[in-house]
């Protein structure tokens, strides 16, 4: 019962930078820009966060250096691909593979050093519950705010006015033009919130979650990201829901190798990515149901007019 | 304020240029971060410009370093020019790597007589059907998973558990291959193998299929003009469907020929980010056959500069990441001049 209650509270926690992620991006394709750099920026914020961490011994610092830097990254891509009009594919992928290799460029002083010693934030009195003490109120306060991000963008997207012209201009950028909205600056922004909290989501994976830098140390988890937008039909609960099944996943083959159950481990390792993609293709099996909901200009450049 | 203006027809003289000037500003980029690191940026430069070049055999080395990145380029510019994004190169290439791997441990466990020649049509065709097949599973999902954690767990634990070697000090590698499964080698002595022609043959083979075959063109007009090709009765799914698994087929042999040729045993790290690079050379090559062939050879100096400079000047491999991102990332910039036309406004 005990070890089911730290198995919960772990999920959580690894479940959180991928959420954190996949809200950003989905703010970005709900505005019609498409990052596929999303592995890029986080590497860059996870070396920019540990550095800061490493110097200051602040977290919440570090937090927001992983942040900015990521910002600053992809107001530079989000200035390629709407004002100059490059490839968005291309562009998100060679922010990719910059990305690698800065970070491991910049980071080569950081590699094996440690981080001061981290403070824990159970929360009075909940955490003393049994069971559900252990499994929810032991987190980190970063897990919390993610899971009120996640509210927060749902309820920006659908009951606000800002969140309709977002999605307006994901879906029909020539008529939100025509109605006076700026597109171009509203994309901007859509990219630069969006890669910031890529960077929030890199900076905590070095930071809180490891907590040390090596080199690729992300491991895939922007392009699990990138992948959980499309299967989570650009909803932001369901992109939660997803984030928490891979760190479940994660957690439970890491838990059932300690138990030394026999199966290779290199096999497990396998797991959570494979459950991931088998679970989100089952829930989203109806393509149709995918295209509907993709915002309709994802993707695609636009030029104020040039209809 | 600037302004893009569209040009009626784009520009054939920045078309040829732009590569150029991409290339000047990620050396100009590379130089200044030596700088930053305190490194003489002439010295550590040479390592990238000059010293790939130095000799028969690092010549022969730059085409073995070109071989899988042609293979991969010409599947991914097949798949760009048909409007699908495919990045799951360097899976497809793992696959390859693994299924021509395995045949050519069967081969060496088994004892089977061939000779090299007679082997290299069989890990040809072993790396095509891993890879087309693996991108078979990305066709059927078109999604954008790059699930490549899966195959090198895969890898990991085939060279860990059933396929180790059983001599090999508990090392994560398979038994060297039989000599009969090594590809045969262009010139005695020098690593570079016939898998190079095979590259080259296959570029040639793709300029065919993409501008003088009827196939070629419905796969070109159903990406971007889906309507358009609906209108002459091209199906937008062939169009993905085969332009996929020639893709995957074209990485899954450069995967075969990594580990047959210059590897010689299937480890985990037989890859070296070659999918990867790959996008970049289809990019710089202009989504051609010829092209990807040259611009190959920028990339390959690039990956062999960026060892050099790690064994010699002490720079972190990782450099040569930085120089392939900024080399994209530049061209995608001087390309948009290709296309527009700078102009000076006034504000509206």
């Amino acid at each position: 019962m005990n070890e089911l209650a730290l198995l919960i509270g772990a999920t959580l926690s690894a479940g959180t930078p991928l959420a954190i992620a996949g809200t950003g991006l989905l703010v970005n394709e709900r505005a019609g820009v498409l990052n596929l750099g999303a592995e890029g920026l986080m590497l860059i914020s996870a070396v920019a966060g540990f550095a800061v961490a490493f110097h200051t011994g602040n977290e919440w610092l570090a937090l927001g250096a992983g942040a900015l830097a990521a910002a600053v990254v992809s107001a530079g891509f989000g200035w390629l691909v709407i004002w100059l009009n490059t490839n968005q594919y291309a562009t998100g992928l060679a922010l990719s593979l910059f990305g690698g290799g800065f970070s491991a460029f910049v980071g080569t002083g950081y590699v094996g050093r440690k981080l001061p010693e981290q403070i824990a934030h159970p929360i009075p009195f909940l955490s003393d519950l049994p069971f559900v003490g252990p499994a929810l109120f032991r987190q980190h306060p970063v897990v919390y705010l993610t899971m009120a991000l996640t509210a927060a963008t749902a309820w920006f997207l659908y009951r606000t006015h800002s969140g309709l012209v977002l999605r307006s201009i994901g879906e029909a950028p020539d008529a939100a033009h025509a109605l006076g909205h700026d597109v171009r600056g509203i994309r901007l922004l859509a990219v630069v919130v969006g890669g910031a909290l890529c960077g929030a989501s890199g900076a905590y994976l070095s930071v809180v979650y490891t907590p040390l830098w090596v080199e690729g140390m992300v491991a895939g988890r922007g392009w699990i990201a990138l992948a959980l937008t499309v299967f989570a039909t650009w909803r932001p609960a369901r992109v939660l829901f997803g984030a928490y099944l891979f760190g479940g996943v994660t957690m439970l083959q890491l838990h059932l190798q300690a138990r030394g159950v026999h199966v290779p481990s290199q096999f497990m390792s396998m797991l959570p990515y494979l459950a991931t993609i088998v679970v989100l293709v089952l829930i989203s099996r109806n393509a149709q149901w995918i295209r509907v909901n993709m915002p309709a200009s994802l993707g695609k450049p636009f030029v104020p007019g040039n209809l | 304020m600037i302004t893009l203006d569209v040009r009626p027809t784009p520009s054939l003289l920045l078309s040829v240029l732009s590569p150029l000037i991409a290339f000047a500003i990620t050396v100009a980029v590379g130089a200044l971060l030596f700088l930053a690191l305190g490194k003489d940026p002439a010295h550590a430069l040479s390592m990238f410009l000059f010293e790939p070049f130095h000799g028969a055999r690092a010549l022969t080395e730059l085409g073995l370093k070109s071989t899988p990145l042609i293979l991969c380029a010409l599947g991914l510019s097949l798949c760009y020019r048909s409007n699908i994004w495919n990045i799951g190169a360097e899976g497809q290439f793992l696959v390859g790597a693994i299924t021509g791997g395995g045949v050519a441990l069967w081969v060496t466990a088994a004892g089977v007589g061939m000779n090299r020649w007679e082997f290299f049509p069989l890990v040809t065709l072993a790396g095509a059907l891993g890879g087309a097949a693996w991108a078979s599973i990305v066709a059927f999902l078109r999604d954008r998973f790059n699930a490549n954690e899966i195959l090198v767990s895969l890898m990991r634990w085939l060279v860990f558990g059933p396929w180790k070697d059983p001599k090999g000090f508990n090392f994560p590698q398979t038994m060297s291959f039989a000599d009969a499964t090594a590809l045969p080698r262009l010139i005695p002595g020098l690593r570079l193998h016939w898998g190079f022609l095979a590259a080259i043959a296959a570029a040639v083979l793709m300029w065919l299929f993409m501008f003088r075959t009827q196939h070629g063109l419905q796969l070109q007009i159903g990406g971007p003009a889906p309507a358009a090709a609906r209108y002459a009765g091209f199906s937008a799914r062939y169009a993905a469907w085969t332009a996929l698994l020639v893709s995957g087929g074209l990485s899954g042999v450069a995967g075969a020929f990594e580990v047959a040729g210059p590897m010689g045993q299937l480890t985990p790290y037989v890859s070296n980010g070659y999918g990867f690079t790959a996008i970049i050379v289809a990019f710089v090559g202009r989504l051609h056959p010829i092209g990807c062939v040259l611009a190959s050879g920028v990339l390959s100096t690039f990956l062999i500069g960026g060892e050099l400079a790690q064994s010699r000047v002490g720079l972190p491999a990782a450099v040569s990441g930085v120089f392939q991102g900024v080399l994209l990332l530049s061209l995608l910039a001087c390309d948009t001049l290709v296309h527009h036309r700078l102009r000076w406004s006034t504000w509206r």
